[in-house]
């Protein structure tokens, strides 16, 4: 076993699905010579040469759509968006085709591809860099949305994605790509999509996060007892794992960096308050970025939510009796 | 019946001073002495601005920013053709254009250093927020020209964009309205070889990218684009025939990156440093102070003097844009939208009590 940051897990992952199917092809903006923009496609091309790793021009939708293609071919293609800033112009691509593909075809077609793009904030990036909305895809029912959060699972969880069947968009955490590191297998290994991980145990408050959260979280939990559940797969999300915390925790506390208002945690808060609101001994509580366009570097510190934000959200729903 | 050539087109590429600082007299554009001293002097302004950002990233007073190096005749030259009151949609390496329209240097800066407030532009501009969304803003030309024909405003709407931008939906979706409504649009492409690590060949299977405007109609010409007086005349020509009812213009100037793409890139992972020194003999710069000498309108100590005042003028807007005061948690909020949600004032609130 290696140690491995997220970048190097990724690269890792990749380098063993081409190597390992020939169906699966990599390609975007500047992924092949350039090793791509945060170098996650390193080497690539120069092991598998540019029928397998490709550069493609400037058109996001252009390469979303040309995903839509290989996959129902019957190939494994492997996108890459540089930011999920420049995905909004692929939505059409994504949402009328990728996600209804299956549905339109009555399931001759399939749709296997997954689009990787580096996602959130904390990097002190220009605009449309820093984006974090990962809420519009979970909007869309064909759409598969998975964030890691550590190495293990970055790999873990990009080889489950290029396995599935169904379209599925991969976020990395920009936040974490060289701040964490981990020993992470050598060999190719899966990590189930659709379940969720418990990073930290715990029997007085169930905390859910995703992506770089996930980090921040622990930090802020570390000295209290509260179960921190990494999500892992936002859509479709691991209901049982949450209501079985709940359910002994009795409070929940939500942590996205994404504007409050319809982001993904209303949908968790609406589940647990649909299905579990029994076992709650208080408000379930958010802390989330707020409802403005993601500002820039300068200003970034105030939206994302802090580990003190998160420290006396704990606090606060921890003195609930 | 028969098999013929029913349509043939042609592409034309302007130069007019060449590396030497020799000028084609037929060709050069009516300007003044003082004229010509003016463009020599944006340029070279242009140039310092453009390492003084560089050294200011380095020691960590300014974020991300891409170099206009080698690219200053094509945007100087297109710049200074324009009338304040045109519409200047930029894309994200401008420098020159945002300098030869007297935008404020320590706006441009403070935008570079992640600052919202350095995108504010000075009510006696049209200038767009700079657009990081590669080749979106072509289609808000359109519509700036749709309005300024509508109103009668002999304004001309003008988007500045690069190679890269060539291959998005919205470029073609763009033109194509610029073709259709013979729109008073001028689309001035910064052809500097590459989009990040992915070369013009690589963008397009096309020989050149001028000719992309004879699909919409439109007209398309390359030029010289370290020919700072080629891309003042193709430009003032196509502005002429905005005004007048012509219609769109497709500009492409020939230059080249002589930087990495920004400061976060390095170059050397996929292109041929031989590639750059050979652009190196093409500098924009250069040909302009040896046209200029040949004229006997410069000499050495004017070269002193000129670079001596232009970093005095960099040393202020540097101070200038350190000098103000950080942005406060309020102005996320307050220019998000006109009228807050009782929500957002919730936020707003939360947000000024605690601390990052
Ligand atoms: C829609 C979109 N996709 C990707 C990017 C990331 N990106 C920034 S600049 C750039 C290359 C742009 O090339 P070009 O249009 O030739 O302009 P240049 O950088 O050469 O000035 C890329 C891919 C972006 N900003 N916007
Ligand atoms: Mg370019």
């Amino acid at each position: 076993m290696a140690i491995l940051n997220l970048v190097q897990a990724i690269n890792q992952g990749l380098q063993q699905a081409l190597a390992e199917d020939d169906r699966v092809l990599v390609f975007g903006e500047d992924v092949a010579a350039d090793g791509g923009v945060f170098r996650v496609t390193e080497g690539l091309y120069e092991q598998f040469g540019e029928t397998r790793v490709f550069d493609t021009p400037l058109a996001e939708s252009g390469i979303v759509g040309l995903a839509v293609g290989l996959a129902a071919y019957g190939l494994r293609p492997v996108a890459e968006i540089q930011f999920l800033g420049f995905t909004y112009a692929a939505i059409d691509q994504i949402y009328t085709h990728a996600a209804r593909l299956r549905a339109r075809s009555r399931g001759r077609y399939t749709c296997p591809l997954v689009i990787r793009t580096p996602y959130g904030g904390g990097v002190k990036a220009p605009e449309l860099h820093e984006e974090s909305s990962e809420a519009f895809f979970c909007h869309m029912p064909g759409i598969k949305v998975v964030v890691p959060s550590t190495p293990s699972n970055a790999k873990g969880l990009l080889l489950a994605a290029i396995a599935d069947p169904d379209p599925v968009i991969y976020l990395e955490p920009t936040r974490l790509y060289r701040l964490l590191k981990e020993e992470v297998a050598e060999e190719a290994y899966i990590t189930p999509l659709g379940q969720a991980r418990i990073a930290q145990a715990g029997d007085q408050l169930t905390l859910i996060a995703w992506g770089s959260m996930v980090e921040r979280s622990l930090k802020a939990a570390h000295n209290y007892p509260v179960e921190v559940i990494d999500l892992q797969t936002l859509s479709p999300f691991d209901r049982e794992t949450i209501l079985a915390s709940v359910k002994k925790t009795g409070r929940l506390l939500i942590v996205q960096e994404a504007p409050k208002t319809g982001g993904f945690g209303a949908e968790l808060a609406a589940t647990v308050a649909e299905e579990g609101i029994m076992s709650l001994r208080a408000p379930i509580l958010r802390v989330t970025g707020y409802d403005v366009v993601t500002p820039l570097p300068l200003l970034e510190d105030y939206n994302l939510p802090s580990e003190q934000r998160i420290l006396s959200a704990i606090e606060k729903l921890l003195s609930y009796p | 019946m028969a098999r013929e050539t029913i349509v043939q087109f042609q592409i034309e590429r302007l130069e007019i001073l060449n590396p030497l600082g020799e000028v084609d007299s037929e060709l050069l554009p009516p300007l003044s002495d003082t004229q010509l001293l003016r463009l020599y002097e944006l340029l070279l302004l242009t140039r310092l601005a453009d390492e003084r950002a560089l050294s200011l990233q380095r020691e960590g007073r300014l974020g991300t920013f891409p170099s206009s190096l080698g690219q200053e005749a094509a945007q100087v030259g297109s710049a200074f053709a324009l009338n304040s009151r045109d519409w200047i949609f930029p894309s994200f390496r401008e420098l020159g254009v945002f300098l030869s329209v007297d935008y404020p240097l320590a706006n441009y800066y403070r935008y570079w250093s992640g600052d919202e407030r350095g995108l504010l532009c000075p009510p006696e501009l049209n200038i767009f927020p700079i657009n990081i969304a590669v080749g979106t803003h072509l289609l808000h030309a359109a519509g700036v020209a749709m309005g300024a024909r509508y109103r009668s405003d002999p304004a001309v709407a003008v988007v500045y964009l690069g190679d890269g931008a060539t291959s998005k939906g919205d470029f073609h979706e763009a033109l194509n309205m610029a073709g259709i409504y013979r729109l008073p649009l001028v689309a001035i492409c910064q052809n500097n070889q590459w989009a990040i690590s992915v070369s013009r060949t690589r963008q397009t299977a096309a020989e050149t990218l001028a000719q992309k405007a004879l699909a919409f109609g439109i007209h398309g010409i390359q030029v010289d684009g370290n020919d700072v007086l080629a891309v003042y005349r193709a430009t003032a020509e196509a502005l002429e025939r905005a005004r007048t009812g012509g219609g769109a213009t497709f500009i492409e100037c020939e230059t080249y990156r002589m930087s990495d793409h920004t400061t976060a890139d390095d170059a050397r992972r996929y292109r041929d440093p031989d590639e750059v020194e050979r652009w190196r003999d093409k500098d924009p710069l250069l040909r302009m102070r040896r046209f200029l000498e040949n004229r006997k309108l410069w000499n050495e100590s004017n070269q002193t003097q000129l670079e001596d005042r232009l970093r005095q003028r960099l040393d202020l807007a540097v101070t200038e844009a350190e000098a103000v005061e950080a942005p406060v948690a309020e102005d996320m909020f307050r220019y998000t939208c006109h009228q807050l949600s009782s929500r957002q004032l919730e936020q707003l609130k939360e947000c000024d009590d605690g601390h990052p």
